[in-house]
């Protein structure tokens, strides 16, 4: 019976064996090593189905979990288990691991096999990330996350890739080292490595600030929310498309997945005392960074700029949950930020991925990211101009696709906060739709700019394949987002419950 | 003293490698040609015996014999069995170099050997006295072999400056242990730590104590008494530099150990404070300085010390997961030092391999020789899944439970800095394009000793709990 099975562990491990094997395979396999890879991607996200198809969608407690003794002399445990939160994420890592895998098939011709083999480890690593229930655990896949990116960044980038990807990996890692010394210390206070536990045991408020403090780097930085998104643009220009997409789609959202799993719920405290802070820069982030990318001349960066605005919605969602709490508009309507937030991250995942996946359809093509360098593409490419148009209008909050529902539902979320954060965070709607269609526009439509546009050939059957799947998915959620939103319902109102029950008061409550 | 000689059992190894190195020395001397594979074979024939010898009869332990001069317990013979492993690896990658590089002298293994009786002696000690004898029969050897190379101007040089202030650290340490005896009245630790916990105050006490701290803070190379580390690893031939970053770490680690914690365990209160200092400059100056360098050797000289800053605080938390702590990160860091001095020595067997420059597209000429350096140096970053990570996590940890947050903070900061010179060794030889398409060639033998110890790193960055518990057992 499948239900008896390991099954997180095997997603989690599955990849990285598979990483393995294809790194022995090596390169004088020819497309072997790349059959490798693809076939082991396919086999993960099967194996990742039956996480949603057997999900208990009336419980908030951990489900599929594994448990064993790891490092026994400091209690630490090999401890899996998902949620609500947690199960959607493992399905777009798995399933965006495998359209970049067909992504890189041709395109990639230095070294294919230790390119393959990153990402199925990658893929590997942000399971565990998503499915780690003790924060040791949770830390090693964490930073281990970080060395395949880093290479990957550093070997298939752009000019400029050594300086993104130093950055990249220094930036994430002085962010990680506090979160570990405020790991560290709830284990000193708790006595366990468990996150579960950290979420129950009490403290003061002067240690949930700096706690809180440590958290906010590391994830504010993966996020990235401004000020400290300026790594991003960067690694997101040089990285490889394949690198573009995983950054985008899944590593963006380890950051916010942070919040939710550690900042809430073990510091709700300091999460209300300084929820003022996230939702102004998430507010910045919103409005500034549309603004900048709007100005963008390179598509890639523009897309990046657009992720930055498009988390910032999300971290929105996230901590407008005070304020709804303080007016007394019930739980009902914190819940619905933090999904509306997580729809959005979904949602994200699937759009931006899908638009760094069209930049890098030109890019094989013309070698540049430039916008002025295009225009007309409709022309000679039509089946990739349908496509791009229905991801820029994803991007742009369109209803009828995914990117409308999360939008819409964090909107309607902060109205209930304050009609001003909805003000602001509605300009989102108008500036993603000016970024993202004036390129399009600039891009796709008017007169054809050069020879070289004119000569493009259109998509071919593996790009098909990849942005066809991708589009089932933007649209499938954007009209019918019930089963996504209902798997989060009892794991989200757990987490409302926790994030707005006082720890100091518990703190006091104890002899 | 032992009445008969089944008493001397325990002592074996120690007789054993006694015995074998003056063999290695005289059959080097008759062997004539090829004399360098006798004394080699004869040389890991020492080490595999005494391990064999250590590992054999484990009953009578713990035992102490000649009044309690020689202690044999689970921290001694773990220890000594990373001592032992490790120095038999760093004599396999050394072979290759010594061939190549016209140093084809026996006496690289028999000096190894009688460097490894040292530690041996000084890991075992129990009394100041044998203390003392190990460590200056390991620091001679030591300073001997840094020589070994004698036309080359740099290793002279380097030798000399090691011996000198080796000589004036000796000679503090040696004042403090008077000074101890004077005030106690005896040499054995157990004596000196009753007194110690009896009148800590005692200002002599005190003054003995900053004797001892200065003496030990040179041989592990703290700060400020690092001075030698970077001119010895730099001008040492790189075989040798291997051996002095490795082993020698491990014995650094018993020396505070017996000395600090087991002899003046009742001062803590005042040499934590003495050890905060010399830990915070440590990782300040090492990981600061590492990343203005061009050699190799001489970068990982600095990286030597800002990891013994990292040990120091470990130690200084003054408990038993503290200890425990120092303890798996000595022998770690040993194991990481040996696998990245083990690929400088394999890279420089043909011709000088010390620039950070010669690193440049290694992955192009031996993809897997890169990757275990790739391994060894996210370890040496403390980036899990490798074992620098735990070493890392265990010191913070222990540092954080005696309520020293703002150490912690001011470690991992300093790690991150450190990450960058490690990234950069990195980038060298993932990113850039290799000068020339040679391959590199490790051999079969250093090339599968190289391979097991780099998988070690990942391995036990993997499943580090064993060792763990085997270390937090040791102290306690």
């Amino acid at each position: 019976m499948l239900a008896d099975w390991p099954l997180l562990s095997l997603v989690v491990w599955t990849p990285i064996v598979g990483g393995v094997l294809v790194l022995l395979a090596g390169d004088r396999a020819g497309t072997g090593a790349k059959r490798i890879a693809l076939a082991f991607a396919l086999l993960t996200f099967a194996l990742s189905i039956p996480l949603f198809t057997g999900f208990d969608r009336e419980t908030a407690l951990m489900q599929f979990e594994e448990r064993v003794p790891w490092i026994p002399a400091f209690d630490i445990y090999y401890h899996l288990g998902v949620d609500g939160i947690s199960m959607p994420l493992i399905l777009l890592t798995t399933f965006a691991t495998v359209l970049v895998v067909i992504a890189g098939w041709e395109v990639i011709r230095e070294r294919p096999a230790q390119y393959m083999a990153a990402f199925l480890i990658m893929e590997g690593l942000m399971v565990g990330v998503f499915s780690a229930l003790d924060a040791a655990l949770f830390y090693v896949f964490w930073e281990g996350m970080l060395i395949p990116m880093f290479l990957v960044i550093g070997m298939w980038g752009g000019p400029r890739r050594v300086y993104a990807t130093i950055k990249f990996f220094l930036y994430t890692f002085l962010g990680s080292v506090l979160m570990l010394v405020a790991l560290v210390y709830l284990y000193h206070k708790s006595g366990s490595f468990s996150i579960l536990d950290y979420h129950q045991v009490p403290l003061g408020m002067r240690e949930q600030l700096l706690i809180f403090l440590a958290f906010l780097v590391a994830f504010a930085v993966k996020v990235p929310m401004w000020p400290v998104h300026t790594w991003l643009p960067d690694a997101h220009v040089e990285a490889p498309t394949g690198g573009s997409v995983i950054l985008a789609a899944i590593m963006l959202k380890i950051g916010a997945y942070g919040f939710l799993r550690f900042s809430l719920p073990i510091t709700p405290d300091a999460s209300a005392a300084l929820d003022w802070l996230m939702i102004l820069l998430s507010l910045v982030a919103v409005v500034y960074i549309g603004f900048v990318a709007l100005v963008q001349e390179d598509m890639k960066k523009l897309i990046a700029y657009s992720s930055i605005a498009h988390m910032g919605l999300v971290t929105l969602g996230f901590f407008i949950l005070y304020t709804i709490a303080e007016r007394g508009e019930g739980l009902q309507g914190a819940a619905l930020g933090i999904e509306g937030g997580l729809v959005q991250m979904i949602s994200h995942g699937f759009v931006s991925g899908a638009l760094f996946l069209c930049v890098g359809v030109l890019y094989d093509r013309m070698h540049t990211r430039l916008i002025r360098d295009y225009g007309g593409v409709v022309n000679s490419m039509p089946a990739f101009a349908a496509f791009a148009v229905l991801f820029a209008m994803a991007n742009a909050g369109l209803p009828g696709t995914s990117g409308f529902v999360g939008e819409f539902m964090v909107i309607l979320a902060s109205f209930k906060a304050n009609p001003w954060f909805s003000a602001l965070a509605a300009t989102t709607l108008i500036l993603g739709a000016a970024y993202t269609l004036w390129m399009v526009k600039r891009v796709i439509f008017g007169p054809v700019a050069n020879e070289r546009v004119a000569a493009l050939r259109d998509l071919n059957a593996r790009e098909y394949v990849v942005l066809g799947a991708l589009a089932v998915a933007v649209v499938a959620v954007g009209v019918w987002p019930d089963p996504l939103t209902e798997v989060m319902h009892a794991s989200v109102e757990n987490l409302v419950q926790q994030a707005t029950t006082s720890k100091i008061q518990m703190l006091a409550a104890r002899p | 003293m032992p009445s008969t000689l089944t008493d001397l059992a325990p002592l074996l190894p120690e007789i054993w490698l006694a015995a074998m190195a003056c063999v290695v020395l005289v059959a080097d001397v008759y062997a004539g040609r090829g004399r360098i594979t006798v004394a080699y074979l004869l040389a890991q024939l020492s080490l595999l015996g005494a391990l064999w010898l250590l590992l054999r009869d484990r009953s009578a332990v713990p035992v102490s014999l000649f009044d309690g001069a020689f202690l044999r317990d689970e921290l001694a013979d773990l220890l000594k069995l990373f001592v032992l492993g490790l120095t038999a690896a760093a004599f396999a990658y050394a072979r290759g170099y010594l061939q190549g590089r016209g140093l084809e002298r026996g006496e690289y293994f028999a000096l190894g050997l009688f460097g490894v009786l040292g530690m041996m002696v000084l890991i075992s000690a129990g009394s100041l006295l044998t203390l003392y004898l190990g460590l200056e029969l390991l620091a001679l050897s030591l300073y001997a072999m840094v020589a070994l190379h004698r036309d080359s101007l740099e290793a002279s040089e380097a030798a000399m400056k090691y011996f000198v202030l080796g000589a004036l650290a000796s000679g503090m340490l040696l004042y403090g242990i008077s000074l101890l005896y004077g005030v106690t009245g005896s040499l054995g630790l157990d004596e000196v730590a009753r007194a110690a916990a009896a009148d800590g105050a005692d200002p002599v006490m005190l003054l003995a104590l900053a004797f001892v701290v200065v003496g030990v803070a040179f041989k592990l190379g703290a700060v400020p008494f690092h001075m030698w580390v970077p001119d010895v690893y730099h001008g040492a031939p790189a075989a040798v530099a291997l051996y002095v970053g490795a082993a020698p770490k491990i014995a650094g680690f018993a020396l505070a150990m017996r000395l600090l914690v087991e002899g003046l365990g009742g001062l803590q209160g005042q040499w934590a404070d003495m050890l905060t200092v010399l830990a915070v400059l440590s990782l300040a100056v090492g990981n600061v300085v590492a990343i203005a360098q061009t050699n190799i050797k001489r970068m990982l000289g600095y990286s030597t010390i800002s990891h013994m800053g990292f040990l120091l605080l470990g130690l200084l938390a003054g408990t038993r997961d503290g200890y425990g702590a120092a303890m798996f990160y000595a022998l770690t860091y040993a194991l990481m030092a040996a696998g990245a001095f083990g690929v400088v020595t394999v890279m420089s067997r043909e011709g000088e391999a010390e620039r950070l420059d010669d690193y440049r597209g290694l992955n192009a000429r031996n993809p897997w020789l890169a990757f275990l350096m790739l391994v060894l140096m996210f370890s040496m970053a403390g980036v899990p899944p490798t074992v620098g990570f735990y070493a890392k996590l265990t010191v913070l940890k222990a540092v954080i439970d005696v309520g020293a947050m703002w150490l912690a903070v001011l470690a991992v900061i300093f790690s991150v800095i450190g990450a960058f010179y490690y990234l950069r060794v990195v980038k060298l030889m993932y990113f850039d394009e290799p000068p020339q398409e040679v391959p590199v060639r490790a051999g079969l033998e250093a090339g599968t000793v190289l391979s097991v110890n780099g998988l070690a790193v990942l391995a036990l960055g993997l499943l580090p709990g064993t060792l763990l518990a085997l270390c937090l057992r040791a102290v306690g």
